[in-house]
């Protein structure tokens, strides 16, 4: 498929995917194993310039476009979906700051995330709110100068790990939604602590927290936007994240497609190689049509955003439960074409497996997305008659 | 310090065809790679420039396509490339070959080291690095596994052999050829790759260098080609099977039978 590509992104395509073979592929089973945060390859990552291509020539970037940023993220994830989602989750703690931050924010933030120096995480979910932003109850008092945080947020990807987080809390309860803020912390906070590292089924070399904030003081130029924002800048952060959770299910099928075919070829039974009966070819065929269904799905919606759409949030949700419903189905069925070795921990697929069942839950489940694409048609439906 | 790193692009399979007339590599039609042994040369040469300042140029002889390999070369930390290229060159042997990477030297003049590889996975000689240093009249180490300190106008380097390896020191300016062991070079950044992508490549031809015909290409040449064959086969390793005992009673009726014991 001809994706019409620029230069930039098939440079960050064909580094990150050179990166994936010879950095990430020949550990991913000890990481996976060990439960290991990777931080020799966030290194390697930092050092090729990976994390440049989501920020702006500005501020040390590489002004790379969404486009570009789902690319490193898909060919990370064809090597270890962990791996891929430590990188990605850095991106979605920078992107409040790009949408919502000043320009002094972003002198002083998104040079440390360019070069790789400092990871960012973003934490919204807590654990009574997860889908129901609404039911946030961590707290940002205002005090003289600064913002006091109390409060506690659950399953934080790169919990610990990052430097800087951004962090929704209540300024005003009573508003609701509308009493959002959003602020950047920064870790050594006095106040702000990390709970226990969560044992997970997939995605096992990436790192989920809690974060702990007990009368922590924000200083009050951390404050992203204005009070209130807090809801809209979440709805708008999740929404790119789902993106990049798109682009890793799309990394972690082809990883598996192609873990599956090359078994099918070698794997030889009854005197034949199993890729020469046909019940294994019209599996191989479903899964690699399915596989490049999304990824066009996944580029189109980048390319969307990308031309300056204001609204995408539809198509978005539409990429994401398309390409991680397929990514589930093409490594189960990877798994069941290399039969009882896939099932091992010998061979990569069964992590493929484990890694892709997160992508159908977090960013928001494919139920309530699923739903939300349905009130958008019913809408815009009623709208029409 | 400034580095002066020579670099070849090679035929990327060790299963080149030869051109039966001239006995040289046919190129056409198979992949380009840089020469393995010269990425060690350049890590080294950028690792250098990082801890001692100064800058790194990679310097290639070879056809117009070479500057593939010299894009690399950028992407992956040399500052500045120079294509030594022309058709006099053709055919250039170790001799030709290093006579006119010296006159490059020369050109160049404020260098302090120049690093290659140990040998190219294509001609396999080794000769170029120290003939380059005859030329230049400077001193030479060869298999440098590690540097150890540069100050003063010296430098100590460790130099493998069969045994385990050598410590030398040596003055400035000289010429060295680097073994894999010496680092593990960086993969390539996307600014570096961007870098790579626009960098103006100069091309120094044989008038440029003021090379005279006779010392270069095929005149230039000494060595001739005679053929290229495969060796024979005539030594066979047998592995024997079974168990500790069957497999000494084997081996001592194969050497009875052999009438070695």
């Amino acid at each position: 498929m001809q994706y019409f590509l620029n230069e930039q992104q098939q440079m960050v395509r064909s580094l990150a995917r050179r990166i994936a073979e010879e950095k990430i592929i020949p550990v991913r089973a000890e990481l996976d194993e060990k439960e290991e945060f990777p931080w020799p390859i966030m290194k390697e990552l930092a050092a090729a310039d990976i994390f440049r291509v989501f920020i702006p020539e500005q501020y040390g970037g590489l002004g790379g476009d969404w486009l570009d940023l789902c690319l490193a993220i898909e060919e990370l994830s064809r090597g270890c979906g962990g791996v891929a989602i430590s990188y990605a989750a850095s991106a979605l703690g920078a992107s409040p700051l790009l949408e919502y931050g000043s320009e002094e924010q972003k002198q002083k933030f998104l040079p440390d995330i360019a070069s790789g120096k400092k990871l960012a995480a973003f934490a919204l979910t807590e654990s009574a709110a997860g889908s129901d932003v609404s039911a946030i109850s961590t707290s940002a008092v205002r005090e003289e100068g600064c913002y006091v945080l109390n409060g506690s947020k659950l399953f934080i990807t790169n919990g610990g790990e990052a430097e800087l987080y951004t962090v929704i809390a209540m300024t005003d309860k009573a508003k609701g939604p509308r009493g959002a803020s959003a602020f950047v912390v920064e870790k050594g906070t006095p106040g702000f602590s990390f709970g226990k590292k969560e044992k997970k089924m997939g995605i096992r070399s990436s790192v989920t927290r809690e974060l702990i904030f007990r009368n922590c003081k924000v200083p009050e130029q951390n404050l992203l936007g204005r009070e209130g924002m807090g809801f809209i800048l979440a709805v708008r952060t999740v929404e790119r994240g789902r993106l990049g959770v798109a682009a890793q299910a799309v990394g972690l099928a082809q990883g598996a497609l192609e873990a599956a075919v090359a078994y099918a070829r070698k794997r030889i039974q009854f005197g034949h190689p199993i890729s020469s009966f046909q019940a294994v070819q019209h599996m191989l065929a479903d899964m690699a049509m399915e596989l490049e269904a999304a990824r066009s799905l996944v580029y189109a919606t980048a390319k969307t955003i990308d031309s300056g759409a204001k609204s995408f949030s539809e198509e978005v949700a539409m990429a994401k439960v398309f390409a991680t419903d397929m990514a589930m189905k093409v490594t189960t069925d990877a798994v069941q074409i290399l039969g009882g070795i896939g099932y091992m921990r010998d061979y990569p697929v069964e992590k493929m497996m484990r890694d892709a069942k997160v992508t159908q839950i977090y960013e928001g489940t494919n139920q309530v997305l699923r739903s939300a694409i349905a009130l958008d048609l019913l809408k815009r439906k009623a709208m029409r008659e | 310090m400034n580095v002066v790193v020579c670099i070849k692009q090679v035929p990327g399979t060790t299963e080149v065809e030869i051109d039966p007339k001239t006995n040289t590599l046919i190129r056409e039609g198979v992949k380009s790679i840089l020469n393995p042994f010269d990425v060690y040369a350049l890590e080294e040469g950028v690792r250098i420039k990082e801890q001692h300042g100064g800058k790194v140029t990679a310097i290639s002889m070879g056809p117009p396509q070479a500057e593939e390999a010299l894009r690399e070369a950028i992407a992956a930390g040399a500052d500045e490339a120079i294509l030594l290229s022309d058709g006099a060159f053709a055919g250039s042997d170790t001799l030709a070959t290093s006579f006119v990477l010296a006159k490059a030297c020369t050109k160049i003049a404020d260098y302090d080291l120049i690093i290659c590889g140990r040998q190219t996975i294509d001609g396999d000689t080794g000769q170029v690095g120290p003939e380059l240093a005859e030329n230049l009249g400077i001193p030479f180490v060869a298999y440098v596994s590690k540097i150890e300190e540069i100050k003063d106008g010296r430098m100590r380097v460790r130099r493998m052999i069969e045994e385990g390896y050598e410590v030398i020191e040596m003055s400035l300016p000289g010429v060295i050829t680097v073994v894999k062991e010496i680092n593990v070079p960086r993969l390539p950044s996307l600014r570096g790759m961007a870098k790579a992508r626009s960098a103006q490549i100069p091309i120094w031809t044989a008038q440029g260098l003021g090379v005279p015909m006779e010392k270069v290409g095929l005149l230039g040449s000494p060595t001739r080609v005679i053929g290229i064959f495969r060796p024979q086969r005539t030594r066979r390793g047998e592995l024997l099977q079974g168990s500790l005992e069957q497999q000494v009673e084997e081996l001592v009726d194969k050497l009875r039978q052999a009438k070695t014991v």
